[in-house]
């Protein structure tokens, strides 16, 4: 992914158009090193404004907040130390939280980037009418995590829903698709995969767009069709979008709140209780105002996030082949 | 070598068209659905089509049930502003970063990006703090202030600035034109593709936003539509078909780009996850 790797070399050259120019025509792209022209910072205040009110400042609030405590008014109190974080490591339902944020997020990132990647590349063969089935797949984009959502909670009712009601037509017994423990965490990865996949097709779809049609034409020149044009051209020019999907996958999956809302309030039994779920529920559900102990979660949450991205980029992006 | 095509190629549409039924059922659940009444929707596995009579009684009854003209309204004014903010907030800061000399460019940059790692999730327990010190809790100023400003749409344009030529930066700074004014006769024409995705994205963020404005919002007035189904969802006279009415409402924007727009889409995706 660029962004990073910009974040540390300013205006890279390497985007531009080739040009014939030497290297004294490229250098003048740059405005003149030196002391800021006045009007820059009146053109950054706005973007700095906002993210030192609703970003850094917060950031820095979050950690302060999780060594305080709550008063009975659910306003922050006084300091009590590390309470909150040694509480967490001795909460055995803090480690269930931890666990259903894993599973949940290997059940859905993995599944939606293969079933997706197995359509974009379907989508790429000749086919007829490329734009109806294209606009068919992709659909679920329109839907958000709440208009998504609604529509699982019809089909998972247990008692109204269609799921159910086609079960009972084959004489099979009602499944607790968000009312069993064992399976509410299922029910809620497949709609969360079900809402991912417009998405999903779309940047791969995108990326297959990128792919010369001189280089497909060349391969197939030599002999390759079908299934091996897909193994050796298409899928190693896509290993950049597949490797974007599966950061930006995992950081979704793990920032998910809306369809847990929705669906199973983090129930059974905490079953679907994620992190971010747990954030909510301690700081804000029932007027629990317990913000201390949610801001050592969000602290959690902070550090999984960028350990996980930091995993991502060193040890996977170095494999990823860049055309 | 002939017939091995043919069954690939009927191979390929079979499995296609497969996909496609599965992915379209709930869509089909979604739209069938709020034409039905409430028996014949939880009926729906003996008969999945609306009776004859089919009925836009769900759509009235959606209005009544809760505010939601008023959250449409909501949610139309929120998505409008957030978007118009990003646009300001990032064209002006990419035109500093591309143009301008700035010192400590590469810090400021990178501090711009690093907001894109942090999870809003992280910051939601002060920003709601701040929220309500400002009382704005329950307005609309609450629900837009903290988006008004995305490292994405600062990359988003520095990408598209910087392959602006910058000799016609200087050619017209040398004949004496302000930096407002190149920004708006010159750059802002001449990028317009780069500020329609910027707009596209946006928007659609915060129309599909679903947190925030549920910890901001109390009273049904001012929610906005996704909370305002999620409402009828844990409504007591639950009524499957008359929540799908809602959500075909909620989703009229949102359809029309993946049918119509589809090329805007992804010319921000583009952006974000090219090589």
């Amino acid at each position: 992914m660029r962004t990073t790797q910009e974040a540390t070399t300013p205006h890279p050259e390497q985007s531009l158009p080739p040009t014939t120019r030497g290297r004294s025509a490229r250098a003048k792209r740059r405005p003149p090193a030196g002391r800021s022209d006045k009007q820059a910072w009146l053109f950054l205040a706005p973007v700095a404004l906002v993210f030192a009110v609703f970003t850094f400042y917060p950031l820095v609030r979050t950690v302060v907040l999780s060594f305080q405590g709550t008063d009975i008014l659910g306003r922050p109190s006084g300091f009590v130390g590390a309470k909150h974080y040694l509480k967490l490591f001795e909460d055995p339902s803090f480690y269930q939280v931890l666990g259903n944020t894993a599973l949940f997020t290997l059940l859905t990132v993995a599944p939606t980037i293969l079933i997706s990647l197995v359509l974009a590349l379907l989508l790429e063969q000749r086919i007829a009418f490329p734009r109806v089935f294209r606009t068919a797949l992709v659909l679920p984009f329109a839907y958000s995590v709440a208009t998504g959502s609604v529509v699982f909670a019809a089909l998972f009712n247990p008692t109204t829903g269609l799921l159910n009601n086609l079960l009972g037509l084959f004489g099979q017994d009602p499944v607790g698709w968000v009312t069993d423990p064992k399976i509410a965490l299922i029910s809620v990865s497949l709609a969360t995969v079900w809402m991912q996949l417009g998405y999903n097709i779309l940047v791969l779809i995108a990326g297959l767009g990128t792919v010369p049609p001189e280089v497909v034409e060349a391969a197939r020149i030599d002999g390759a069709d079908g299934w091996r044009l897909t193994k050796q051209i298409h899928i190693p020019l896509l290993m950049p979008q597949i490797f974007f999907l599966l950061v930006i996958g995992t950081i979704n999956a793990l920032q998910s709140f809306g369809q847990i809302h929705i669906l199973t309030g983090g129930g059974p039994a905490g079953s679907t209780n994620t992190l971010v779920y747990s954030i909510y529920d301690t700081a804000f559900a029932n007027n629990n105002s317990n913000y201390g102990y949610a801001s050592a979660q969000a602290i959690v949450l902070l550090l999984v996030v960028t350990v996980i991205t930091a995993i991502q980029f060193g040890v996977i992006e170095k494999r990823v082949h860049y055309a | 070598m002939r017939n091995r095509n043919l069954t690939s190629r009927i191979l390929v549409h079979a499995v296609l068209v497969v996909a496609a039924l599965i992915i379209l059922f709930p869509v089909y659940y979604t739209v069938i659905g709020s034409f039905m009444s409430a028996v014949n929707f939880i009926n729906f596995a003996e008969k999945p089509w609306p009776s004859p009579s089919g009925t836009l009684q769900n759509y009235v009854d959606a209005t009544s049930v809760i505010p939601l003209v008023r959250q449409y309204g909501n949610s139309l004014l929120v998505a409008f502003l957030v978007m118009a903010g990003q646009i300001l907030t990032s064209v002006c800061a990419a035109f500093a970063l591309v143009f301008l000399r700035v010192r400590f460019a590469p810090l400021v940059f990178a501090l711009i990006m690093g907001t894109m790692m942090v999870p809003s999730e992280a910051t939601i327990i002060p920003n709601f703090l701040t929220i309500s010190d400002l009382g704005l809790m329950n307005s609309i100023t609450g629900l837009v202030l903290p988006f008004i400003a995305a490292g994405f749409g600062v990359f988003l344009m520095r990408q598209a600035f910087k392959a602006f030529p910058y000799e016609l930066y200087e050619a017209a700074r040398m004949d004496g034109c302000s930096n407002p004014r190149f920004l708006l006769t010159i750059l802002i024409p001449l990028t317009k593709p780069a500020i329609g995705a910027l707009a596209i994205w946006s928007f659609l963020g915060a129309w599909n936003m679903y947190f925030w404005p549920l910890l901001v919002t109390q009273s049904p007035e001012m929610q906005t539509i996704q909370i305002g189904i999620s409402q009828l969802n844990s409504a007591e006279n639950f009524n499957g078909a008359l929540i799908m009415a809602g959500a075909v409402l909620a989703m009229i924007p949102t359809f029309a780009l993946v049918i119509f727009g589809q090329r805007y889409i992804v010319r921000g995706l583009t952006a974000g996850s090219g090589k």
